[in-house]
């Protein structure tokens, strides 16, 4: 459809577009690519993003391994991916051009900065000859842009040397997409203001080739139309952006003041968990002790140290720093003692690949430890989810005075979205009950409540209540160190049953769609976004699918098993070898459960998972 | 800086802080002697009870906090001193003290120890040394002596030992004291005064394993040997020491050297006099290193000075973060930044 819009081109409208910025570590992809996301989400569009940067902090500049990427998809319509394949490329290197094609949607734009094509330049990234003219882009809209020699111009007469001059770049290449996404650069002035309040030269250099690149992109004749994508119908709210690490953190803290406790983390930097700890390390004043300790060990020993002591521990890490934790888990298993482990997965095994995302860590999570080590494993479903994921953490930790294991991943700890937040006051009450000494008779650290069999989380400084834990088999009720086998197997039974009753408190699990289909898609995790999208508009398609999306891997909700009994098949999807699914047929003697997964550190495209389930349908 | 003591309700007793548990230490263990020495101790600290918590990690002597009645945490093997930390900072009023073998401290706890020294978090560090494995059956510890045979080195250890002294000097420590369970006067003295320390303080016990390293420290201990190879240091004292006191310890040149007072021109004011609270480590780790048949063994509170602690810092930060915060709740940082409304 076209419609009229001010300015000199006609504007088709779309539905949802798929935008990639990439240039060097340096050039300030992530900033234009997050500006680019506020503006569309205060006009109205829902949408998701997802960063894309290298393992290497500055790899050399002009490099295929230092470029950094970040991908937006915005829509009229509901949006829950970054997208498969990008609608636009702004590239702002040969490198970025290289290493980005592969996304790219053919017959796609791709708005190139026509300066950096240097012959130097094309030989780093890896070209035989000038891509820009060698055919190498035949099939794609190409844009040659001169954006560093434009964005020099319109910076002329501003007291700036060259290196501030050509880091406003990214400025001018947004301002081009600003134009053709009939966007207002307001949001985008007003955030340059504030950054650059004490050196207002650079602020106006910024705006300035901001407007210079607005202004070029509506001037040239090479961009074929402008683009429209019409507000989203979003309920009505206060919204704003959020990743996933700091959804967690925030969600951490939001539980801690809901109890009235210390947020103690303890935290050994590891990618992709670190963010939590920077941020969570910001706000000291509402309670937050934050520990960087000398090691993953001592990372979750000294959490664990908090819980017992009656604050609310934390560890956060990725696979190769929980693999660390196992040892100390298991004691916080054994002594019951409420712990929240934030395993921000990552691709494996060993270092594997850092800056990807994976969930291959499930086994870890649930089967990682030596001996019979029941504890709950949660997973949080999109970067804004993290929030409650968290929370709900902290409250089962403490409700149920045991271990918590939340499983975020790559995907959803860098990856954005907009967030309709809720308010602390209309977060579901967190129990928190510590004995004092009893009128009359003993106190037993060990004596269970009848119903959920959780001990009293009795803490130091209460007095009439001194006693002694730790990792050594107790005696049922006293907690007093016992050998006795009949007790031995008691107690292991116990905690198992402690933690299987878990699910009792947990909400049935939900499906989405008509409840009857043949088939059941199952996701779990940070797979959410994709797996609804495919799953949606194969529905809309008339497909006989439905689709559960789990949060509880450990226990599963009590309904798990006469749910999926009611499906002839189940298709597991994951990005791992099939653990998910493992569990599965192990805890419900489901017939039929199979899988779909994919291990590339990459997250799940929608194509690909409609073309698996379609298979799946169409097979007997 | 200094916290203010809680106000003591009912005096305490030795008998208050013995737990109902059944000690199972081998008979003649030192075990019992430093357990006997503790439980005189913490009746003198002016400290409720309940707030008292013991932590340790695994080994003989981390059973330790199943026999004493306050708060206690057997945790995992090393890591006592990271599971004390949390502790500590989660409720600064307690009075958290660690129990430690020489092989959960300085071998696979070595990380925990030196940055817990390092941190000057405020616990007290109990380190029982034996120089062996007691728990596992007699295998050669990080401070066994080369050259001893155990079960792991049937010909004799090849390695060189750690001397804990080392390793607090090295990770900055602000509070090193040594004992030996045979003093029950001077293991309780030094309870005493490592917890009113504030700071970590690592008070090394040269303790005797009957089973598997009966007699390892008969150098210092048996009768014949007290006298002249045991220097008790006091602060602002002459290190002096021998069966009449004649001994004593001078510095030449860069060396510290044993001297007799009257002999070679000798006189008392030779004699070093200790001081504990010296900011320059290099001396305390010059009489921490003197060990016989040289020099006699340097016990007592070698070195005590004070140092802001992490837990005074983690609260001052608190603080100072509190005069500049931005936001209050978390509602506030909710509604912080960026946000728009969708009508």
């Amino acid at each position: 459809m076209e419609v009229e819009i001010p300015g000199k081109k006609k504007a088709e409208e779309v539905e949802k577009v798929v935008i990639r910025f990439a240039g060097d570590s340096g050039d300030g992809m992530q900033l234009t690519g997050s500006q680019f996301s506020f503006t569309s989400a205060i006009l109205g569009n829902d949408l998701a993003t997802f960063p894309d940067f290298p393992a290497e902090i500055r790899a050399p500049q002009g490099t295929l391994e230092g470029v950094s990427g970040f991908q937006v998809q915005i829509g009229k319509v509901d949006i829950y991916t970054a997208g498969d394949q990008a609608d636009v490329l702004v590239a702002m290197n040969p490198a970025a051009l290289k290493a980005n094609l592969p996304y790219i949607r053919k017959g796609g734009n791709i708005i190139v900065d026509g300066d950096a094509f240097t012959d130097r330049n094309i030989e780093k990234a890896g070209f035989a000859a000038n891509p820009l003219s060698d055919g190498t882009l035949a099939g794609y809209n190409v844009v040659e842009a001169p954006i560093s020699s434009l964005t020099k111009t319109a910076l002329e007469g501003l007291q700036l040397d060259n290196k501030s001059i050509m880091r406003s770049k990214n400025m001018f290449a947004l301002g081009m997409m600003y134009w053709l996404y009939d966007r207002s650069l307001k949001e985008t002035e007003k955030y340059i203001d504030s950054k650059f309040r004490k050196t207002p030269a650079l602020a106006e250099g910024n705006k300035r080739a901001l407007h210079a690149g607005y202004h070029y992109a509506e001037t040239i004749e090479a961009l074929p139309a402008r683009y429209r994508v019409p507000p989203a119908r979003i309920e009505p709210g206060v919204y704003r952006h959020i990743s996933g690490n700091t959804a967690t953190a925030w969600g951490l803290m939001a539980a801690a003041e809901k109890t009235g406790k210390k947020l103690f983390l303890g935290s050994y930097p590891i990618t992709p968990a670190s963010d939590i700890l920077h941020e969570l390390s910001r706000y000291k004043n509402l309670g937050v002790i934050t520990l960087q300790a000398e090691d993953e060990i001592a990372a979750v020993c000294s959490a664990i140290g908090a819980g017992y002591a009656g604050q609310i521990g934390v560890t956060t890490s990725s696979g190769p720093g929980v693999a660390l934790k196992s040892e100390a888990i298991n004691l916080a298993v054994m002594a019951e003692v409420p712990v929240v482990i934030i395993d921000v997965q990552r691709g494996g095994p060993s270092t594997g690949l850092p800056t990807k995302t994976e969930q291959a860590d499930m086994n870890l999570a649930v089967y990682g430890r030596n001996s019979e080590s029941p504890l709950i494993v949660m997973a949080a479903t999109t970067p804004s989810q993290c929030f409650e994921a968290a929370y709900m953490a902290v409250k089962l930790a403490i409700e149920h005075m045991t271990p918590v294991i939340l499983l975020s991943d790559g995907y959803l700890a860098n990856g954005s979205e907009p967030w309709k937040f809720p308010r602390v006051a209309d977060l579901p009450e967190i129990r928190v009950q510590h004995p004092v000494k009893p009128q009359n008779g003993a106190f037993y650290p060990y004596l269970r409540d009848p119903e959920t069999l959780v001990r009293p989380w009795a803490i130091p400084g209460t007095p009439g209540l001194e006693h002694r834990i730790g990792g050594l088999e107790k005696q049922d009720v006293t907690g007093n160190v016992s050998y006795d086998p009949k007790n031995h197997e008691k107690m292991v039974h116990l905690r198992a049953e402690k933690v299987a009753r878990v699910a009792s408190r947990l909400p049935e699990q939900q499906v989405i769609g008509t409840g009857h289909a043949r088939m059941l898609v199952v996701g779990w995790g940070g797979t959410y976004g994709a797996l609804f999208t495919a799953v949606s508009e194969l529905q809309h398609n008339g497909a006989d699918v439905d689709f559960a999306h789990f949060t509880y891997i450990n226990p599963l909700p009590k309904n798990t098993a006469t749910l999926l009994k009611r499906y002839d098949k189940v298709l597991v999807c994951e990005l791992n070898m099939g653990q998910f699914a493992s569990l599965l047929r192990s805890r419900t003697n489901h017939p039929n459960i199979l899988s779909f997964t994919k291990v590339q550190g990459q997250p799940f495209l929608v194509a690909e998972l409609k073309e698996a389930i379609m298979q799946h349908l169409n097979l007997k | 800086m200094e916290t203010i003591e809680p106000p003591v309700v009912k005096t305490l007793t030795k008998k208050d802080f013995e737990s109902d548990q059944l000690v199972r230490w081998c008979p003649g263990c030192g075990d019992y002697a430093i357990l006997a020495a503790m439980t005189n101790a913490l009746p003198q600290l002016n400290i409720l009870r309940e707030n008292f918590v013991f932590v340790s990690g695994i080994g003989c002597a981390a059973r330790f906090p199943y026999y004493v009645n306050t708060y206690g945490f057997h945790t995992i093997h090393g890591r006592g001193p990271a599971f004390a930390t949390g502790i500590k900072l989660a409720n600064p009023q307690l009075s958290v003290w660690e129990i430690q073998g020489d092989g959960d401290a300085l071998a696979i706890g070595g990380n925990h120890f030196i940055h817990a020294l390092r941190r000057n978090i405020d616990i007290n560090i109990i380190l029982f040394n034996n120089e062996i494995y007691g728990l596992t059956k007699g295998q050669y510890s990080p401070t066994s002596p080369t050259g001893l045979v155990t079960k792991s080195t049937p010909y004799g250890t090849i390695e060189r030992p750690f001397r804990a002294a080392d390793l607090v000097i090295g990770a900055q420590g602000t509070f090193f004291a040594r004992t030996i369970d045979t003093n029950p006067k001077l293991m309780t003295e030094i309870f005493v005064e490592a917890a009113r320390h504030k700071g970590t303080s690592l008070v090394e016990v040269l303790q005797n394993c009957v089973i598997f390293n009966d007699d390892a420290h008969a150098a210092i201990t048996a009768r014949e040997n007290r006298d002249d190879f045991q220097l008790h240091l006091k602060h602002g004292q002459p290190m002096l020491f021998g069966k009449d006191r004649k001994k004593g310890i001078r510095l030449n040149g860069l060396k510290l050297e044993v001297v007799t007072i009257g002999e070679n021109g000798v006189t008392e004011s030779d004699i070093l006099v200790h001081d504990a609270h010296s900011e320059d480590p290099t001396l305390h780790l010059m009489l921490a290193r003197m060990a016989p048949p040289h020099y006699p063994m340097a016990l007592g509170v070698i070195r005590q000075v004070r140092a802001k602690t992490f837990d005074e810092a983690v609260a001052e930060e608190a603080e100072r973060v509190k005069q500049v915060a931005r936001y209050n709740s978390v509602d506030e940082l909710l509604n912080s930044g960026e946000t728009w409304e969708i009508k």
